[in-house]
Order: C-alpha cells, then structure tokens, then sequence
C-alpha cells in the first residue's frame, strides 16, 4: 500500500492519454472517421462500468439503511417509514434491547480507549525509530510493520492464547480487547507518522537548533506541529478501524456485555433472520465511521492550510491512510 | 559570532546523536510489541508443542522449546494427509475461493480506479469520495446488506425472477460458493481500489504524453506504460486483499453457513471454541503464517522501503 503523505502529483494538463476537450481537433473539411479512430473519445465503456462498480458498491448498502427505517420485520420488504427499530419498539429497539444498546456503548468505549493508548505510543515509536538507527529499532520497525500484514485471525488465535494461557489474570473482556485492539491498530500511526517523518527530513528541527531552541523546543514546536496532520488523520483511521473492527474483539469478547456491535450483528444476522433493529445497529455504526471520516477531513484541510499539497484528494487519501 | 553558531551546530550534531532521548520515544511502543505481539506467538508455539491434559481435556503449554513435543503437530497431519483428511481439502478450497476472488476483484477495481486517476477531470474529487466510502463502511454493515438482497424474497430473486431468468427463487444463502466468493470481493475490494488508485495516480504524466508523441495509440500507452508503472500497485494492492481473505471466517460464516464452502479459517475459528481442540488450532495458525510468510516479507521489504530509504 502506499504509505507515504506524499504531495499530490501536479495536475498538468497534459496529452498523455487524457482527452483536453471532448471535441476531436479535426478540422470540418477533413474526411469523416469512425468514433473509435479519434484518439480523444470519452472513453464512454470504462465510464460506464465505473459507474456500474459504483453502483454495486454503494447501492447495497443504501438499501441495507433503508430497511433500517421499515415500518415492519422484513428486512426485504417495505412496509412505510419509521424509526421503531432504532428507538420506538418498546422491546426489539436498539434503544430498549439491553444487549444491542449494552453493544453501542461498548463499541464507543472500545474505540475511544483504543485511540487514546495507540495514538501516543504510535506516534512516539516512530519518532523514535525514525531517529534511533540501532538494530534493535531496525528490527522493532520490521515487527511493527510485520503486524500490519499478518492476517487478523493469526493476530487474533495469538491474542486469545495470550490471555487464556500466559496472562490469565487479565480475563477475556474489556482490558483484554483494548489490549488486542490497540496492538493490532498500533501500526496506523507508526506507519503514517514515519512517512510523515520521513519527507519532512532533519532540516527543519537543525534550523531551530540554529536559532537557538532547546532539544524540548525543538521537539514541541517544530516538530510535533509539522507532524499534527499526520497524528490527526491516525487518530481518525485508528478510532474507524476499532469501529468497524470483528475478528480480534469477536475472539477476544467474553460475556453479552462485552461484545461490541460488530459481534452482535455477526452472531445474530446467520441466515437473515436478525430483524431490521440489526440494520439500525448497523447504520449507528455507520453513521460513527462517517463522523469521524467528516471531522477528520474538514480538520485535516484546516490543518494543512496553506501547505503545498492541501487538496481534497490529499486530505481525503492521507484520511483512508494512503 | 562565528564562534557561538558553531557551538549551536554542535549543539544540534550531539542533540540529534544522543541516542538515549530516542530510545526513550521508541521504548514504550518496543516494550509493547515485545509484550503483545512477540510473546502472545511465543504462547502459541508453546501451545503447539505442549501437550494435552488428559483430565480436563484442555492444551497444557510446555515453555521451554527442549521438551516440546510433536503430538499437536502430528495430530494435525492427520487431519491434513492422513485417511480421514479433512483439512487439506478445505484449505486447496480456501486457496481457490481467494484466488478467484482476487483475480475477480482486480478485473473490476483497476478499470475504476484508472478511469478516476486518468479521465475524471474535474469531477474527481466526487469520484474519488465515492471510491473511498466503503472503506468507511464496516465489513459487517456490507455483508448484512447482502443478506438483505439474497433472501429468498430479497431484491436479488425477485429482480431475476422478473427478468424470467430463473423460475423458483434461488436459496443464495444456503452454501453456494459464488455467494461466498461475491462476498469476499465485496468485502475486500475497497482496500484494493485504493492501493490501486494511490499507484496510478503517482505516475508521471508527462510519460504518457512522451508514449503518445512517440507514437504510441491509446491502447499501446496503457499496454506499454501504464501497465508496468503499475505493476508494483497491483502486486502490493492484491497481497494487501488476499492476506486477509487467507484468514477470513466470518464471510463464509455469514453468506453460507455451510461446511461445503467452509474456509480455512472456519476451521481454526471451530477448534478455537472446543477446548480439546485448542492446541490443533494453534497449530494449524502457525502452520498458515509459515505458508504466508513468503508473501507478508515481500510486503514489509516493500514497504520498509518507502518509510526509510528515502533518506
């Protein structure tokens, strides 16, 4: 994956093979030519099957909201606007079901504990491997990056082990789950941060040793204010992925109350016969991915204002991590 | 003057050396990925190469590697070669249901993202919001929207139906691998469409426009120098989707529930939950990392390089 925040790439127009204009530069006394001669046709196919991908992928999950709004059980058939599901039905709401509404809480503290305990470590640990070149940080990096690829149910088996084996005084539960998750998105800030670090280079913290700033002045407003975007957007990612994440808090859950949403909608929804307060959970779990991609964005644009590479391409891919 | 400004460049020179201020930084995220990473692997091959207790019928972990036994490990050479093999099958499977899906996934991902990168023009920021928003999505949210469209009454059958292709509705969730396959390309393309579109839209136009003046038609450009400006986005971005898939149990758990399109990891997730079995799953994990490893040391050598050597 691309790992660095690099500047956007310059938006030339150029004759490469991007059409300039969508009339051919044929002049009109030229002999007529077949549509698919004329080398700067929109390329009408692979604009429709965008659009198609688009679609199939967007779509879906349009309905899946939805439904969350049906007046009725059915999760495939439209019985009228209503919002029983999230908080009306006295019993099968999101909001009067304990172990759904128990699942909202959980993922919101899962999340917010995650963020708060990965970020800084992230983010120190890549300063300090950026500038501490021994093998040990060499070898610290490798494991680093080595536990962005591992597959999580490999992660996850180690984790469930970890606490049911070796460290048997921490239960499978909260603190085991916070444990497992901010191991597993610990890697988002290091790896962003370090790419970070590395197009910003010495020089800058050298000039203000130059101009006279202390090792801490160097650090605290040169350095750590250069680095505020990319922190920013890891805490954003950190805080979705820990959302949306299944395999290790599926595994490393215990009780009903430990389970956060993504686990309820997986252990409830087998064959479709979860009832649409399952879509509504789903959709709150959406609508907190979207927030924090929203918040993320706007604040990343307002970070970088001015910077060379502030775009709403560079803000809205620095956010997805790439 | 010049005195002092060289007392400052010294200053700086063994500030940056002090090697101590940056161990420092580095410590708390290396005392943690020892503690949680590295040992948790130790705790498996312990599991691995211990032994089962023959009361309780759970794994007993043995920790020192010199009396580590095979018992574990043959047990599951049973399973996997021997009479009653049961395994291997379900893991040549797991490798054809990722492979197919990969493919399936960079067919329809890379026309997107080239389309986006090369002809959006002005209207890419829409587009590229659009690509990104299933990233957002969680996997769970995509999956149970496709529970949705494949009941029985769901839209799926009942658009077929209308278009007289099929006459009965079709059980799609009752362990069909087509639906398990649309599930994990579904599940996994958003993070390829956007290694994919990272990668294509780093390469430098100018060469483009240098392939066209030199002759080269529309199709020859894309052939001859998009395609292998690409190659390294395409290998990164199908690892980054095909590890995953490796240890993916919840699509099949979810899309089928059937034990014909089981997956590997629906093994290791079952033995996970017999205690009994513990030890076999651990084995089985560590036996699916070795076979990943070649993959997962290309990706870290790969990435490695962006975030260092480019000093």
């Amino acid at each position: 994956m691309a790992l660095t925040t690099e500047v956007a790439p310059p938006s030339v127009r150029t004759r490469g093979d991007e059409p300039p204009s969508r009339t051919p530069p044929t002049g009109s006394r030229r002999k007529w030519q077949p549509p698919w001669r004329n080398p700067w046709r929109r390329p009408w196919i692979l604009e429709g099957f965008t659009w198609l991908y688009l679609i199939w992928s967007i779509v879906p999950i349009g309905i899946a909201v939805l439904f969350s709004f049906n007046n009725g059980k059915s999760q495939s058939v439209w019985q009228g606007f209503s919002t029983r599901w999230y908080w009306g039905d006295p019993v099968n709401s999101v909001w009067h079901d304990p172990a759904l509404r128990s699942a909202v809480y959980q993922t919101i503290r899962l999340s917010v504990l995650t963020t708060i305990v990965a970020v800084p470590i992230g983010v120190a640990f890549a300063i300090g491997i950026n500038r501490w070149r021994t093998r040990t940080s060499t070898t610290f990096h490798f494991v680093m990056v080595f536990s962005y690829v591992i597959p999580e149910l490999i992660f996850g088996v180690a984790m469930f082990f970890l606490f049911t084996q070796l460290f048997t005084f921490i239960h499978l539960g909260t603190a085991a789950e916070v444990l497992g998750l901010v191991t597993w998105n610990f890697s988002w800030p290091a790896i962003i941060v370090l790419a970070r670090l590395v197009l910003i280079g010495d020089s800058y913290e050298e000039a203000a040793a130059d101009l006279g700033a202390s090792r801490l002045q160097s650090i605290r407003r040169v350095l750590i204010p250069m680095l505020m975007p990319a922190i920013f957007a890891s805490t954003v990612l950190v805080f979705a992925s820990v959302v949306d994440d299944f395999v290790v808090v599926d595994l490393l859950s215990s009780t009903a109350n430990t389970q956060p949403m993504s686990v309820i909608i997986y252990s409830t929804s087998h064959g479709g016969n979860g009832g649409p307060a399952l879509n509504a959970l789903a959709t709150i779990m959406l609508a907190l991915s979207f927030v924090a991609a929203t918040i993320g964005l706007g604040a990343y644009r307002w970070m970088t204002r001015g910077e060379r590479g502030n775009s709403g391409q560079e803000a809205m891919t620095s956010i997805a991590g790439m | 003057m010049a005195g002092q400004e060289h007392r400052r460049g010294r200053n700086w020179a063994e500030w940056a050396q002090n090697r101590w201020v940056w161990a420092g930084f580095a410590m708390p995220g290396i005392i943690w990925l020892s503690l949680l990473f590295l040992v948790p692997f130790y705790t498996v091959l312990a599991i691995a190469g211990g032994q089962l207790n023959a009361i309780f019928q759970s794994p007993e972990p043995v920790w020192n590697p010199l009396h580590w036994t095979g018992a574990n490990f043959a047990a599951v050479f049973h399973d996997l070669f021997g009479q009653a093999s049961f395994v291997l099958p379900i893991f040549f499977r797991t490798l054809g249901y990722v492979a197919i899906a990969s493919v399936l996934s960079l067919l329809i991902a890379y026309p997107a993202a080239y389309f986006v990168t090369r002809f959006a023009g002005r209207r890419k920021l829409l587009f590229l919001a659009l690509l990104i928003a299933p990233f957002w999505i969680s996997y769970m949210m995509r999956m149970l929207a496709w529970i949705d469209l494949l009941q029985t009454n769901g839209y799926v059958n009942r658009a077929l139906l209308d278009l007289h292709l099929i006459s009965q509705p079709v059980n799609w969730l009752g362990g069909k691998p087509a639906t398990v396959i649309l599930g994990l390309v579904y599940g996994y393309i958003p993070y390829l469409i956007l290694v994919l579109y990272a990668g294509l839209d780093r390469i430098d136009q100018r060469l483009l426009e240098a392939g066209r003046d030199l002759g080269l038609n529309r199709a020859q450009t894309f052939l001859r120098v998009t395609l292998p400006l690409s190659r390294q986005a395409v290998l990164t971005g199908m690892l980054i989707t095909a590890l995953p898939m490796m240890g993916d149990y919840f699509t099949n758990q979810l899309l089928s529930g059937a034990s014909s399109t089981a997956m590997i990891g629906n093994v290791i997730d079952g033995q996970l939950n017999t205690s009994s079995q513990e030890a076999q799953g651990a084995v089985l994990a560590l036996l699916l990392l070795v076979f990943l490893l070649v993959p997962m040391l290309y990706y870290v050598a790969k990435t490695r390089r962006t975030t260092v050597e480019a000093f």
